[in-house]
């Protein structure tokens, strides 16, 4: 057996710390500010919206804004009710998820279970370019080309209307639907579906039946981070939509959103301090705690999903 | 348990007592060994029975996995490389490392046979060029690369990838070399080759190779150890242990009945 | 007698031909986002192609459509982007590698996590409000050129950390063995093998990101990028416009000609994103080759 004594060597070694590695304290402290930064960040955005929104509910009460039914901040006689903004919002996020949540679904299917490989190659692509595509572009597509081709079917549409602001929304957000989607389809294991193609179920049936009920809260959660980004879209509705904050589920009248609204108000002159520059960050943290409470749905949605497996 | 016969050469590793835990998991259990300088040591034995671990205690790279937890001394030169006072980065600097898969960094030739050098404050471009040249000359690559070092170490072949980081480890002037299963990933010509280099190598340095391989252990090392299930079960001179084991397990391995 | 004999061969067929139906939808449905896309750009083409000519390139904004062009914007988009991209890449690749390499997995660090994704799903007018009150108002950078390009930056950040934090994830485990076996601490491990492991994939990421904020309007009308600029910007302190912010003007005036002018100002940003994209996907190609 061994010894207890370490035995004699020739070669002496030690191990002694010959640099000093002031890198590695410094460096990762450097590296997880720039980290925190994203939690400075939302704590900016939340504190930018709060206090000026404090203030503005100084001036105006907090009932008034929030089930008021007429919004005229800009002109006499003034009226801060939000509900005008939020029924326009409403309306043009309904109308792009009824365009973009079928289309977007369908797409998916066909990608996930129907697409030879070499069809996925060039359509993939191609709806990632849809997604690419600055928002100020569609509100062009909107306006020149949509709305006219609408018109020529409704006859008494205004030029800014939601329905087109609305569909081309829905087209904006097809590829975000359908990628996320497909991603939770083909999550779903292979040994599902060859499971049901063994029972001698046809395609269809491998699809509605086992892979869109294994994927459905993936699917969920993109139709929810969906319906977030509609509502928070902004440069398609400021073009396509009008600025007519009206309480309306007309589709085919002009309408404002709470996004146009903030870009209205921000190419005026409007001054700092006013009760109209309130507007901004009061409508801004509405449009805020909506798409970030829809957020946190989605994930949480997502989530349950992943556990499944 | 049988203890070698020690060769001409002393002792520059000394392991006693040497457990080792991946959390709950037992992976090493009381293991006492002695490693002679200026040699090989094979260590052999069926997947998962430890032998990677061990060696990979010998440069410590077992202290990023999280959970690990290590008891008995390790000492090398004289030194506990454990205790407190011991610089992982000169340790590692003085015990040099080959991996299972040839892993060259996506740099020039020349760059990653300086990387080493590098780290360790060498500037000097003569320098450089110097250590560049007779790392690689020990590698036994040089006559194949000295026109290319500007190119890519992808554009090179598996077999010369890691002669390359042979040459790599052997840059920052290691007292150690450690070889984790090196040839695993290449074709008989390239191992044959590197075998070949292992026996150079040893008139400088202590080489401690892990293998699969028992022909390879039996051809190139003086000294083989068995582990079996994180227990070393034999060590002895190679010609020893695969002529006349003297535990039955180690038969049964060498002979093929099981691993 | 056939084995198949008694299967039902009519509830078969209508699985068959329900099948095929359901098909042809499904190809069709994925038509519609591809038909789209094309009508969207032959749109643009048709209405843009008369009018892009050198003029747009050379002259500044003008009430009169035939006389108008778009230089102080595509200069003031070229500068913003040459101002975000070093600072949005160290603080972004900086975050990325902190949480990849060094954070532990703790609840800070899922916290900062969550945070980030949750980031980029917030509307992006949003970070014009807050770009409006920190940098225009708070640090009195005014309507810059700075403040635009910091706005932005904010927008961008999770964007190339995500796509960062990929990158990083993907270099194989031996890349780092084999530098700390040489005795490198863990930031020269993370300096001299990590990054030249992971930067083409990084920087395609950079780049998409960057794309993004050329096309972005929203945050930009919020912070008061202006609309009619007869000038260039000659420092980081002088205010300035974008393609999108000019195209959004012409698109918002009601004469045709404005609106002919503004496709043809998308062509020419269009165009821009196209060649930043062709240089991500060079990039990214290389990266695929090199792990």
């Amino acid at each position: 057996m061994e010894s207890n004594v370490a035995p004699s060597t020739t070669t002496k070694m030690n191990f002694k710390n010959s640099r000093s590695h002031l890198s590695d304290k410094i460096v990762p402290i450097i590296l997880f500010l720039c980290a925190a930064l994203s939690v400075l960040t939302t704590i900016g955005i939340v504190v930018t919206l709060l206090s000026e929104t404090i203030n503005f509910f100084k001036s105006v009460p907090f009932m008034d804004f929030l089930f008021g039914t007429k919004w005229s901040p800009l002109i006499e006689p003034k009226a801060f009710g939000i509900l005008p903004l939020l029924s326009g919002t409403l309306l043009v996020t309904v109308i792009a998820c009824i365009v973009a949540i079928p289309i977007g679904l369908a797409s998916a299917i066909y990608l996930s279970e129907y697409a030879p490989k070499r069809v996925r190659k060039i359509v993939k692509p191609i709806l990632e370019v849809l997604a690419g595509v600055p928002t100020i572009v569609y509100g062009y597509f909107a306006l020149t080309f949509v709305t006219p081709l609408l018109k020529s079917i409704f006859p008494s549409m205004g030029v800014f209307n939601a329905l087109s602001a609305g569909i081309v929304v829905g087209i904006m957000i097809i590829p975000m639907v359908s990628s996320l989607s497909e991603d939770a389809m083909s999550a779903v294991p292979k040994s599902l579906r060859h499971g049901a193609y063994a029972l001698g179920a046809t395609r269809f049936e491998v699809a509605l039946k086992i892979v869109v009920p294994a994927a459905f809260s993936g699917i969920v959660s993109s139709a929810v981070l969906a319906f977030s980004r509609a509502i928070g879209e902004t440069m398609i509705v400021a073009v396509a939509a009008g600025a007519t904050p009206n309480l309306t589920l007309n589709p085919l009248e002009s309408i404002q959103t709470m996004t146009a609204y903030i870009v209205q108000v921000s190419l005026g002159d409007t001054p700092h301090g006013s009760v109209e520059y309130g507007t901004i960050f009061a409508v801004g943290m509405t449009l805020f705690v909506i798409t970030f409470l829809l957020n946190i749905l989605a994930q949480y949605v997502a989530r349950r999903f992943r556990e499944e497996y | 348990m049988s203890t070698a016969t020690q060769a001409a050469n002393q002792t520059l590793i000394h392991i006693e007592q040497l457990n080792l835990y991946y959390g709950t998991y037992h992976a090493l259990k009381n293991v006492n060994l002695t490693i002679p300088e200026k040699a090989v040591t094979a260590f052999i034995g069926p997947s998962g029975c430890g032998k990677s671990t061990l060696l990979r205690t010998l440069n410590r790279m077992n202290d990023m996995i999280d959970g690990t937890r290590i008891e008995g001394l390790v000492s090398m030169g004289g030194t506990d490389i454990y205790s407190s006072d011991v610089d992982v980065e000169t340790l590692r600097k003085k015990v040099g490392m080959v991996f299972q898969q040839p892993n060259p960094f996506p740099k020039s030739i020349y760059d990653n046979i300086a990387y080493g050098p590098r780290l360790h404050g060498i500037k000097s471009k003569s320098q450089l060029d110097e250590i560049v040249e007779q790392s690689l000359k020990q590698a036994v690559l040089w006559d194949e690369v000295k026109d290319y070092l500007k190119r890519s170490a992808f554009s090179l072949s598996g077999g010369q990838q890691q002669r390359l980081c042979i040459a790599r480890a052997l840059a920052v002037n290691p007292d150690v070399l450690l070889m984790d299963e090196a040839t695993s990933a290449l074709d008989p010509i390239s191992t044959l080759k590197i075998e070949e280099l292992v026996q150079e190598l040893k008139n400088k340095y202590t080489i401690v190779m892990v293998t699969h391989n028992m022909q390879q252990a039996a051809r190139t090392s003086d000294q083989t150890v068995f582990f079996l299930n994180g227990e070393m079960v034999e060590f002895d001179q190679t010609e020893t242990l695969f002529s006349n084991p003297s535990d039955k397990r180690t038969e049964d391995y060498i002979t093929g009945r099981f691993g | 007698m056939s084995m198949f004999e008694d299967a039902n061969r009519k509830q078969i067929s209508n699985r068959r031909k329900k099948d095929l139906y359901l098909h042809l939808l499904f190809i069709a449905a994925t038509s519609i986002g591809i038909i789209a896309l094309m009508a969207l750009l032959i749109n643009i083409v048709l209405d843009g192609i008369g009018r892009l000519n050198l003029d747009l390139f050379t002259n500044y904004p003008s009430r009169v459509a035939e006389r108008a062009g778009m230089k102080s914007a595509i200069v003031g988009s070229i500068y913003m982007v040459l101002i975000m991209a070093p600072i949005s890449f160290v603080l972004g690749v900086g975050a990325a590698i902190y949480l990849e390499e060094y954070a532990k997995k703790n609840a800070i660090t899922r916290f900062i996590q969550l945070n980030i994704s949750t980031l980029a799903g917030v509307p992006s007018i949003v970070y014009g409000i807050l770009g409006l009150t920190i940098f225009v108002r708070g640090l009195s950078l005014d309507r810059s050129l700075l403040s635009g390009a910091l706005t932005m930056t904010l927008l961008v950040l999770p964007v190339i950390i995500v796509s960062a934090q990929e990158a990083i994830r993907a270099v194989p485990r031996a890349r780092r063995d084999a530098s700390f076996a040489l005795g490198a601490t863990k930031w020269q491990t993370v300096y001299g093998s990590v990054l030249p492991s992971s930067i083409s994939g990084i920087l395609t990421g950079v780049i998409l990101a960057l794309s993004r904020a050329i096309g972005e309007t929203a945050p930009l009308v919020m912070i008061g990028a202006l609309t009619f600029v007869a000038f260039l910007p000659s420092s980081i302190m002088d205010q300035f416009t974008v393609m999108p912010i000019q195209i959004f003007n012409w698109i918002s005036r009601p004469q045709v000609s404005f609106h002919d002018l503004a496709a043809s100002g998308i062509i020419v940003m269009m165009v821009m994103l196209v060649l930043m994209n062709i240089s991500a996907v060079i990039l990214r190609n290389k990266y695929s080759k090199q792990i």
